[in-house]
C-alpha cells in the first residue's frame, strides 16, 4: 500500500510539473522569435497571412463581407484606386471629368488586360453594374449602387437594368450619371461593389466566379490562381496589370484559419508573414505583451464602437441621464487596459479621420462632475430622489470576450460613479441584432465601419427614426435638414461645416455614447514594406515587397 | 435478424422524420435569419432575397420543398457561402472529418482499453493509479483546452508538429490526440470498472481453476464482456467524432466538416443546418444500429429481435 | 463398515433458544458498503478533499478582502502576490475570491448534473433495458432525437423563449445530459436481465423495481459511477459554453469554467489564469474518481470477501 501511495505521489507531481512547464517559459519564446525573424532575410517575395474563413463570394458584385473584400481589392481594380496617401486616384480611368452640376461623370479608361489578356473595356464597367443592381441575381451590395441613376428603382424591380445611369460611348469611354450630386463619388468608384467584370466571359458563363481557373479573370494587381475552399487562396503578380511593374510581390497564399491565438501561433512558428488585422485578429489577450516586446502595431482606422440607447425606453428616453451615462464612462481606462488596441477614446460620433478636430470631441472623457450633474438633472425631470430609484438599465452585448469585458468595466463605472445598477445581459449575434433592430433593448453596444471616407457614412444612420440602422428610436428635424441639404453643396467646406454642425445637435442630445474609435492591430514580419492600409482600414498589397 | 433490422429501419427513417422536422422549425423560430447582420439590408433587397430563396412561401411549402430535396439528397445551396451548396460543404468536408476522427477513435479505443485492462487486472496497485491519473487528466481537461497545450508544447516549444492547417499526415497528430482524449480516458474508466465486475464472475473463476493461462483467459472471457458499455458509449460519440469537432478544426485551422455544424446555426445559413444535421443524424441512427447489433455478438445472451412482448 | 458408538461424540450445548443467534452481528448492506467505503484511504481522501473544496466554496470568499467583481484597471493580469494570492484577471479583480466564488457554482451544477443524470438517465436506460421489445425501441428512438436535433439551437431557442436565468440553464443542461448514462445502463440491462440470477428472482416473483433496485442496477453500478464522473467535468464546461451565450451566470459572476475558458487564451502569459481553476477541476474529477471507485468496490458484492 505505501508503494503504491508513493508512486501515485510521484505521477502526481510529474503530472503538474508538466503543466507548469506548458505554462511558463512563454517569455522566451516571445525573445526567442525577434531572432528567427531578423535571420529570415527573405528574398523570396511570397506573402503568407490568413483571412480567417472562406469568403464569401468573390464576385465583385455579389461580395458584400470584408473577408471578400480583401480578396478582391487584391485582383480587381476599379476606376480609382485609393493611394498610399488615402486619396482615389485614377486607376482603370486615366482621366475623369465631371459636369458642373457634379452629376455627370466621363471616365476615359486606360489600355489595361484582364489577367487571360482581354482587353479591359467600358462595357464590362456597364455590364457588372447592371448585373449588380439587376434584382435577378441578388446582390446584398446592391445599393452601393444607388448613388448611380435609376440604381434603387431597377433593384426594387421598378425599372429595366439597362436604364441605369452608366453607357459605354465607345471602347475606352465611360459616361455616368448620378441620382443626386455625390460630392465622395470617386471614393466609391475604388469600392469592389464597383468593380468592372469581363463581360465576355461573364455572359457565356453564370458561374464563372465560383472557382479558380481560366474563367476567372480579374484586372488588378494580382490574379487568383487557387482556390481551396475553406481552406486556402493562392494569388499571383498578375503579369497583365497595366501597373506591373509596381508590383514586387510575387505570390500571396491566403489560409483560411479561424482561430486567433493559432494565428498568432503562426507567426511566431515562421509560418505566416502577417498575422492580425485587417483580415485576422490578434487575441486581445495578448496585445499588450506584443507591444511590450515591441512588435505590435497599430492603425486608427474609420469605425467607431459606441453604446445605443433606446431613446424611447425610460429613464434612457431622459437626455440628461444619457448624458450623464456618456460623462461617466472613463474611456482611457478603456482603452489602455480593457481593450489595449491603442484605440482612441471617442468623445464624438465620426472618426478624426474624417473630421480633424474629433480627437478632442464634443466632452471631456470621464467627466464625473458634469455626470452627476446631468444625473442630478435628469433626477430631478424624472422627481426621484436618488440614483437607485431609476428603474434598472440593461445593458446587451452579443456573446464575444472583447464585448463582455468593456460591458464589465462600463457597469462597474456606472455604478461607481453615478451609483447606478446594471445588469449586463449578452446574447447570440443574430438574437442581438434583431432585438437591437426592433428596438428591444436598452442599452446595447454597436459598432460602424465606415463604408467611404466622407463623414455622412457616420451620421446618415441616424437622419431617419425608422432607418434601418438607427436603432436609437432618435430623430431630429434640424439634425435631418442639415443632412439633406448637405448632399447638394458643392463647396467641399461649407457642406463640411454642414456635417459638424449636423454631429453637434447629434452629441448634444447623445442618442448613442461614443466610447471609442477602431485601429487595426497586428503583427508582421519586419522585412515586409509598403502595405498599404486606407483610413478605412482596408488593405492592399499592390506596392507592398520584402526587403 | 432481417425482420430486425428492416423493423429498425423503419424506425429510422421516422426518428429521422422528427429531427429534421423539429430542426426546421426550431431554426425557423429562432430570431434572425440567414441575411440579418450589422448593417441592415435595405428592405427591398431583403424582399427580393428572400423571394429568390423562397422564404416568403408558407411554411408548409417551404417543409414540404425541403423534404423532397433531402430524398433526393440535394441539400441545395449555402446561403453564407454563394458559391457553394451544401453538398459541396459535405462533400469537402467529411472527409477531413472523417479522417481525423477515425484516427482519434483508433487512438482512444486502442489506448482505453489498454490502460483500462491493466487497471483491472493491477486493482489497487500503482499500475491501477497510475492509469486513473492519465484518466482523470484525461477527463477533466476537455479538449479545446487539451488542443492549446498540445499545440503550444509540441508545435511551437518543441517544433514537433505543424501548429495548423491540414496537408501531411504530421498535421493530423496533435488534432487526433486532443480529440481523442477524453473519450480515451473515458475508454479507460468504463473497460477498467466492467473488467472487475466481470472478473469477479463465476465463469472467470471456473476458467482459472481450469488452469486457463491468463493471456487466454483475458482475451476470451473478460475483455469480451467487458466490452460492453464502452461499445454502448462508442456508439453514438463515433458518429460526432467523425463528423468533425467545431472547437478542434477551429484551433487547427482544419477544413472539416464539424466547424459547420456551429457555424451554420449562428448564421442562420438554413440549408446548411438542415444538409449537416440530416447527415449527422443518418450517421448517429446507423451508428446506433450497429451498437445494437454489436450487443448480440458480443453477449449472445441479448436478443433485442425476439417477441419480448409478453413482459 | 465400523460401528461408531455414539458415545464418541459429545454434545457441546445446544440449547433451541440458540438456534435462532447469530454470531456475527447482522448488517444491512448499506452498513456494510460503509464500512468497506470507510476501509478503502484513497477513498477517505477524495471525501476529505471534497470536503476542503465545499468549505472553501462556502468560506473562500470571504477569507480575502477583495471582492469578486469589483474592478481594478490599474492592477490588471497580476501574478500571485502576498495581496493577491491568486493572481488577477484582466479586469484587476482579485483571482482568490474568483476562483471561490466559481466554486460555488460549478461545484454546484457538477453535483447537480450528476444526480440529474443518475435520476432520469438510469430510470430511462433501465426500463427501456429491462422492459425490451416496443417499449425499448420508442425511449431509446426518444433519447436518438434529442441527441440528432442541433443542441445549439436548442439552446439559443430555450434562450429566446424562457430567458436567461438559472433554471434555463439548468433545462438545457438537463435535455440531452442524460442520454450517455441512459444508453450505458441499458447496455448493461440488456446483458445483466438474462443472467440465472435474475431469472430466478423474476421466477420467484419478484417486482420489476425490486429486480431494477436490487439486483440490476448494483451490478451495473461501476459503469454508473464511471459515466457519473465524467458528467461532472462535462457539466462544468458545458456551464463555461452556456454562459458564453448569455445563458446561465452574468458577469461579473464568474464559475471555473468561464475563468478556464478566459485564462486560456493568454496561457503564455499569464498561466496562473488558467492554472488555478483548471487545477480546482481536476481535483475536483479526481475526488469524484477515487470516491466512486471506492463506492464501486464496497457496493459490488462479489469484492465483499476479498479483503
Amino acid at each position: 500500500m505505501k508503494k503504491s501511495k508513493l508512486s501515485l505521489l510521484l505521477v502526481l507531481s510529474l503530472v503538474l510539473s508538466m503543466f507548469l512547464a506548458a505554462c511558463s517559459g512563454g517569455k522566451d519564446n516571445a525573445d526567442g522569435d525577434k531572432g528567427k525573424t531578423d535571420s529570415k532575410k527573405k528574398v523570396s517575395q511570397e506573402l503568407r497571412l490568413n483571412i480567417k474563413t472562406e469568403p464569401f463570394s468573390l464576385h465583385p458584385g455579389l461580395a458584400n463581407d470584408s473577408t471578400s473584400g480583401g480578396v478582391i481589392r487584391q485582383i480587381y481594380e476599379g476606376l480609382t484606386r485609393i493611394d498610399k496617401d488615402g486619396k482615389p486616384q485614377p486607376a482603370a480611368a486615366e482621366d475623369i471629368k465631371v459636369s458642373d452640376d457634379l452629376k455627370t461623370y466621363t471616365f476615359k479608361l486606360r489600355d489595361a488586360k484582364w489577367s487571360n489578356g482581354d482587353p479591359v473595356i467600358a462595357e464590362d464597367f456597364v455590364y457588372a453594374w447592371q448585373w449588380a443592381v439587376d434584382p435577378a441575381n441578388q446582390s446584398q451590395y446592391a445599393y452601393q449602387l444607388y448613388y448611380v441613376k435609376n440604381g434603387q428603382a431597377i433593384n426594387e424591380g421598378k425599372a429595366k437594368p439597362e436604364t441605369l445611369g452608366v453607357k459605354a460611348l465607345d471602347d475606352k469611354t465611360l459616361e455616368v450619371t448620378l441620382e443626386n450630386p455625390t460630392p465622395y463619388f470617386l471614393e466609391l468608384t475604388a469600392f469592389y461593389t464597383y468593380s468592372p467584370v469581363n463581360s465576355k466571359i461573364a455572359k457565356a458563363n453564370k458561374d464563372w466566379y465560383k472557382d479558380a481557373g481560366d474563367q476567372y479573370t480579374s484586372n488588378g494587381p494580382f490574379k487568383m490562381v487557387q482556390w481551396e475552399h475553406s481552406s486556402k487562396i493562392v494569388l499571383e503578380k498578375n503579369e497583365n496589370y497595366w501597373d506591373a511593374d509596381t508590383v514586387k510581390l510575387t505570390k500571396i497564399s491566403m489560409d483560411m484559419i479561424n482561430d486567433n491565438n493559432t494565428e498568432l501561433n503562426m507567426f511566431k512558428n515562421g509560418e505566416l508573414d502577417w498575422a492580425g488585422m485587417p483580415l485576422g485578429q490578434l487575441p486581445q489577450d495578448l496585445l499588450p505583451q506584443l507591444k511590450k516586446d515591441g512588435s505590435l502595431h497599430t492603425q486608427p482606422i474609420a469605425g467607431v464602437y459606441w453604446y445605443k440607447f433606446n431613446t424611447e425606453k425610460p429613464p434612457l428616453n431622459n437626455v440628461n441621464i444619457r448624458k450623464a451615462l456618456a460623462y461617466a464612462i472613463n474611456r482611457k481606462a478603456i482603452v489602455e487596459n480593457v481593450t489595449q488596441g491603442g484605440q482612441i477614446p471617442a468623445m464624438a460620433a465620426v472618426p478624426p479621420s474624417m473630421i480633424k478636430e474629433n480627437e478632442q470631441g464634443y466632452f471631456k472623457d470621464n467627466d464625473a462632475a458634469k455626470a452627476k450633474e446631468f444625473l442630478a438633472a435628469g433626477l430631478k425631470d424624472l422627481g426621484l430622489s436618488d440614483a437607485s430609484k431609476l428603474p434598472t438599465i440593461t445593458l446587451s452585448y452579443n456573446t464575444d470576450e472583447g464585448h463582455q469585458k468593456i460591458a464589465q468595466a462600463i457597469q462597474d463605472m456606472w455604478k461607481k460613479e453615478l451609483g447606478i445598477n446594471v445588469k449586463l445581459e449578452n446574447e447570440e449575434w443574430k438574437v442581438y441584432i434583431s432585438k437591437l433592430h426592433n428596438g428591444d433593448y436598452q442599452v446595447g453596444r454597436m459598432g460602424w465601419l465606415g463604408d467611404f471616407n466622407d463623414p455622412i457614412n457616420f451620421l446618415e444612420l441616424f437622419r431617419d427614426k425608422k432607418g434601418g440602422n438607427n436603432d436609437t428610436n432618435w430623430e431630429n428635424p434640424k439634425f435631418k435638414q442639415l443632412l439633406i441639404d448637405s448632399q447638394t453643396e458643392s463647396d467641399p467646406a461649407k457642406r463640411l461645416q454642414m456635417l459638424k454642425d449636423a454631429e453637434a445637435i447629434f452629441m448634444d442630445e447623445m442618442p448613442v455614447a461614443p466610447i471609442y474609435f477602431y485601429t487595426n492591430t497586428w503583427v508582421q514580419d519586419e522585412n515586409l514594406k509598403d502595405v498599404v492600409i486606407s483610413g478605412l482600414g482596408d488593405v492592399q498589397f499592390k506596392w507592398a515587397h520584402f526587403e | 435478424m432481417v425482420k430486425y433490422i428492416s423493423k429498425r429501419l423503419l424506425y429510422m427513417i421516422v426518428s429521422l422524420l422528427i429531427i429534421i422536422t423539429a430542426t426546421f422549425f426550431l431554426m425557423r423560430i429562432a430570431p434572425g435569419n440567414p441575411f440579418t447582420s450589422e448593417k441592415k439590408l435595405p428592405p427591398e433587397i431583403e424582399a427580393n432575397l428572400n423571394e429568390h430563396y423562397g422564404l416568403d412561401k408558407p411554411w408548409y411549402v417551404q417543409y414540404g420543398d425541403y423534404l423532397v430535396r433531402i430524398v433526393q439528397w440535394d441539400f441545395g445551396p449555402s446561403f453564407k457561402y454563394e458559391s457553394r451548396t451544401v453538398n459541396d460543404l459535405i462533400n469537402d468536408g467529411f472527409p477531413v472529418s472523417l479522417t481525423l476522427g477515425l484516427e482519434a477513435i483508433l487512438f482512444a479505443v486502442a489506448v482505453g482499453i489498454v490502460l483500462g485492462v491493466i487497471a483491472a487486472l493491477r486493482h489497487n496497485k500503482w499500475q491501477d493509479y497510475t492509469a486513473m491519473i492519465i484518466a482523470v487528466f484525461g477527463i477533466s481537461v476537455p479538449s479545446f483546452i487539451m488542443a492549446t497545450f498540445l499545440q503550444y508544447i509540441f508545435a511551437i516549444k518543441l517544433g514537433l508538429f505543424p501548429v495548423a492547417r491540414w496537408e501531411t499526415f504530421s498535421h493530423t497528430v496533435l488534432p487526433a490526440l486532443a480529440l481523442g482524449a477524453t473519450p480515451m480516458a473515458f475508454i479507460a474508466r468504463l473497460t477498467r470498472s466492467s473488467m472487475l465486475e466481470v472478473l469477479s464472475n463465476d465463469y472467470i473463476k471456473t476458467a482459472k481453476a481450469k488452469g486457463l493461462s491468463r493471456g487466454a483467459m483475458i482475451m476470451k472471457h473478460t475483455i469480451r464482456n467487458a466490452l460492453l458499455p464502452v461499445v454502448s458509449y462508442m456508439g453514438p460519440l463515433a458518429a460526432g467524432i467523425i463528423t468533425g469537432s467545431f472547437v478542434i478544426e477551429k484551433i487547427f485551422g482544419i477544413p472539416g466538416l464539424g466547424s459547420h455544424f456551429v457555424l451554420s446555426i449562428s448564421n442562420r445559413d438554413y440549408t446548411v443546418i438542415m444538409g449537416v444535421t440530416v447527415f449527422y443524424s443518418i450517421l448517429l441512427l446507423v451508428s446506433i444500429l450497429l451498437v445494437d447489433i454489436a450487443y448480440g455478438l458480443i453477449d449472445p445472451r441479448i436478443k433485442l429481435a425476439g417477441g419480448k412482448k409478453g413482459e | 463398515m465400523q460401528q461408531i458408538s455414539k458415545e464418541k461424540f459429545q454434545i457441546v450445548g445446544v440449547k433451541a433458544s440458540d438456534a435462532e443467534k447469530i454470531s456475527k452481528p447482522s448488517l444491512s448492506f448499506w452498513k456494510d458498503v460503509f464500512i468497506r467505503f470507510r476501509k478503502n484511504k484513497l477513498a477517505m481522501f477524495g471525501i476529505v478533499l471534497l470536503i476542503i473544496l465545499v468549505f472553501m466554496a462556502i468560506f473562500g470568499p470571504y477569507m480575502t478582502k477583495f471582492d469578486y467583481a469589483s474592478n481594478d484597471l490599474m492592477n490588471t493580469n497580476k501574478p500571485p502576490s502576498s495581496t493577491h494570492w491568486f493572481g488577477t484577471d484582466d479586469l484587476g479583480r482579485d483571482m482568490f475570491a474568483r476562483t471561490w466564488q466559481g466554486a460555488r457554482i460549478s461545484l454546484f451544477i457538477g453535483i447537480m448534473a450528476a444526480l440529474i443524470d443518475f435520476f432520469i438517465g438510469v430510470a430511462w436506460g433501465g426500463i427501456a433495458g429491462y422492459k425490451g421489445g416496443r417499449v425499448d425501441e420508442i425511449m431509446m428512438r426518444i433519447a436518438d432525437i434529442l441527441y440528432g436535433v442541433p443542441y445549439l439551437l436548442l439552446v439559443i431557442l430555450l434562450m429566446v423563449v424562457l430567458g436567461a436565468n438559472l433554471t434555463t440553464m439548468i433545462i438545457a443542461m438537463t435535455i440531452t445530459g442524460w442520454i450517455n448514462m441512459a444508453r450505458i445502463v441499458r447496455g448493461e440491462v440488456l446483458s445483466l436481465k438474462n443472467q440465472e440470477y435474475v431469472l430466478a428472482a423474476r421466477t420467484l416473483g419478484a417486482s420489476v423495481s425490486r429486480i431494477m433496485g436490487r439486483h440490476l442496477i448494483p451490478n451495473a453500478m461501476g459503469s454508473i459511477l464511471v459515466t457519473m464522473t465524467l458528467t461532472i467535468p462535462s457539466a462544468i464546461f458545458t456551464e463555461s459554453f452556456l454562459s458564453f451565450l448569455g445563458l446561465g451566470l452574468t458577469p461579473p459572476l464568474a464559475s471555473w469554467g468561464t475563468m478556464a475558458n478566459d485564462g486560456l487564451a493568454s496561457i503564455q502569459y499569464y498561466p496562473w489564469r488558467l492554472f488555478f481553476p483548471a487545477v480546482l477541476i481536476a481535483l475536483t474529477i479526481f475526488a469524484f474518481n477515487v470516491i466512486g471507485d471506492g463506492l464501486r468496490d464496497a457496493l459490488d458484492p462479489r469484492l465483499r470477501n476479498k479483503e
